[in-house]
C-alpha cells in the first residue's frame, strides 16, 4: 500500500489542476492569475491547468473578500470538489479581507467560511495586492513540498 | 508466428502498446501546442501524472444522477476502444486475421467512445452535459456517413474486400484512384478531428462556454479513463488512417522509418488544424461535414467505383 500511496501523492504533486473561483475580487488578481498560463510564466511546464469544473480541481484559487452573496456559493463549491482538494486564498482580501474588512457586505475571511464545510481543509495564503505571479508560483511549490 | 501467437501479440500490443503510445502522443499533442503558443510546455511523463494523479481522486456523483450508467459508460468506452485497437494491430502485425469484414468492425467499434459519452453525460444530470451531449449526437450524426462513404474506394480497390490486412496491401492504381484515395483520406482527417473533439470541432466540451459540457460531472477514474480513451483514439486515428489509405504500419526494412513520419505527418496536421482555427458553432460543424465532407467523400466513391467499371 505505501507505494500506492506514494505513486499517488506523486500525481498529486506532478498535475495539480487548479479551478478558480472569483467570490468578489476587484478583478485585479484574476488577471495576475491569467498571466501564469501566459508564455512568460507558462504554469503548464509544472502540470499545472486550469479547468472548467470544481469536479476537476485539486486546488480552488479562491479571489476576493467573501461577500454575504459568495459565501454561500463558495463552501457549496467546496462540497463539489472531489477531494483532496487545497483551498488556496489569493491576495489581501481573500487572506483576511484586506481593506473591506469593515465593509458591510463582508461575511468573514474566505478560511472561516471553508473551514465551516470542512474542519481539516487544507489552505495556502498567498498575501498581496495583487500578489506577483512568482509570488502564486513560489506558493504553489511550498505547499506541493508540504503535502 | 503461430495464430496463436499473433492474437496474444496483437491483444498486448492493442491494450498496453495503445495506452503507452497514446499517452506519448497526448504529450506531443500538448508540447507542440505550447510551442506554437511561445510556451515551454509539459514534460514527457505529464499525461501519465495526470491519469495516476486521477486514479487516487475522490470519485463524486451527484444526485441527480443515475450511478450505475454514469459510472460504467467511460468503461464502455474504453472496452470498446481496445476491442478496435486489437482488430488494428492485428491488421498490423499479421496477415492472416481471424475475423472477416474487420474494417466494419474497426469503424463500429471506433465509435463506442463518443456513444459512451453520450451515455455517461445523460446520466449525470446536468443541465451544460445535456446540452453537450446533444451537440456530440449531432457531430455524429454529421461525421459517420462521411466517414462510412470515405471507407469505398480502398475497398473497391482491393476487389470488394472488407479485411483490414488485404485493404492495407493493396495499392491505388491509376489517377482516378490516387485522387480518389487522397479525397477520402482527407474526409477522414477532418473525421478524426471530430472524433477527438478537439478545435474546432469541440462543442460537446466547449470550455469556455460549457464548462466541460460532457465531461462536467466527471471526476476522480471515470475522468482518468475517458483522458485515456482520448489519448488512446490520438494514436488509433491516425493508425487507421494509415492502415487503410497509406500503405499500413508496415514494421520491416525502411518500414522502421516511414511508419513513425506517417504517424507524425498526420498528428502534425491534427495539432496545427486544433490551433489555428477557432470553435465553429454546432450548426456550422453539421453544414460542413453534410455540405463539404459528404460531397467530397461521395466525389471519392464515385471517381473509385467508376475507375473499376471502366477497367
Amino acid at each position: 500500500m505505501a507505494v500506492l500511496d506514494k505513486l499517488k501523492l506523486w500525481g498529486l504533486k506532478k498535475a495539480p489542476w487548479v479551478y478558480h473561483v472569483n467570490t468578489g475580487a476587484c478583478n485585479n488578481c484574476d488577471i495576475e492569475i491569467l498571466e501564469l498560463l501566459t508564455p512568460r510564466f507558462d504554469v503548464e511546464r509544472i502540470g499545472i491547468l486550469l479547468v472548467p469544473s470544481p469536479r476537476h480541481a485539486d486546488a480552488l484559487l479562491v479571489t476576493g473578500i467573501c461577500t454575504k452573496q459568495a459565501r454561500p456559493r463558495l463552501q457549496e463549491i467546496y462540497r463539489q470538489a472531489s477531494k483532496p482538494c487545497l483551498v488556496v486564498c489569493v491576495g489581501a482580501c481573500a487572506c483576511t479581507g484586506g481593506i473591506f474588512h469593515d465593509a458591510w457586505h463582508f461575511a468573514g475571511p474566505v478560511d472561516e467560511a471553508v473551514r465551516e464545510v470542512d474542519p481539516d481543509a487544507a489552505i495556502i495564503y498567498i498575501p498581496g495586492c495583487p500578489p506577483k505571479p512568482e509570488a502564486m508560483i513560489a506558493a504553489v511549490a511550498k505547499a506541493l513540498q508540504d503535502l | 508466428m503461430s495464430a496463436t501467437a499473433q492474437a496474444v501479440l496483437a491483444v498486448i500490443l492493442g491494450i498496453f502498446g495503445t495506452i503507452a503510445l497514446g499517452l506519448l502522443f497526448q504529450w506531443v499533442d500538448r508540447v507542440v501546442t505550447a510551442r506554437i503558443q511561445w510556451r515551454k510546455g509539459p514534460p514527457i511523463y505529464q499525461p501519465l501524472a495526470d491519469i495516476i494523479k486521477l486514479m487516487g481522486k475522490e470519485t463524486v456523483v451527484s444526485e441527480a444522477a443515475s450511478e450505475k450508467i454514469f459510472l460504467y459508460a467511460p468503461v464502455l468506452g474504453f472496452a470498446g476502444l481496445c476491442v478496435a485497437s486489437v482488430i488494428l494491430w492485428a491488421a498490423a502485425i499479421g496477415p492472416g486475421s481471424p475475423v472477416g469484414f474487420d474494417l466494419i468492425v474497426a469503424v463500429y467499434f471506433l465509435v463506442f467512445p463518443s456513444v459512451a459519452l453520450i451515455l455517461g453525460a445523460s446520466a449525470s444530470g446536468n443541465p451544460y452535459a445535456a446540452v453537450g451531449l446533444g451537440r456530440e449526437m449531432k457531430l455524429i450524426i454529421g461525421y459517420e456517413l462521411p466517414l462510412i462513404l470515405a471507407m469505398v474506394p480502398p475497398i473497391v480497390a482491393s476487389g470488394n474486400s472488407f479485411r483490414l490486412a488485404e485493404i492495407m496491401n493493396t495499392r491505388p492504381e491509376g489517377a482516378l484512384e490516387i485522387i480518389s484515395y487522397v479525397l477520402a483520406a482527407l474526409c477522414v482527417l477532418a473525421v478524426s478531428q471530430a472524433k477527438l473533439g478537439v478545435v474546432p470541432f469541440d462543442q460537446a466540451e466547449a470550455e469556455t462556454e460549457l464548462t466541460g459540457g460532457v465531461l462536467l460531472e466527471y471526476s476522480g477514474p471515470p475522468l482518468a479513463l475517458i483522458r485515456l480513451v482520448r489519448g488512446m483514439l490520438l494514436f488509433l486515428l491516425p493508425m487507421f488512417i494509415i492502415i487503410v489509405f497509406w500503405g499500413g504500419v508496415q514494421l520491416v526494412g525502411w518500414g522502421w522509418l516511414t511508419t513513425p513520419l506517417k504517424f507524425v505527418a498526420i498528428i502534425v496536421v491534427i495539432v496545427l488544424m486544433r490551433n489555428t482555427n477557432p470553435r465553429l458553432r454546432i450548426d456550422q460543424a453539421l453544414a460542413f461535414f453534410w455540405f463539404i465532407v459528404t460531397p467530397i467523400a461521395v466525389l471519392a466513391s464515385a471517381l473509385s467505383v467508376y475507375q473499376h467499371a471502366v477497367r
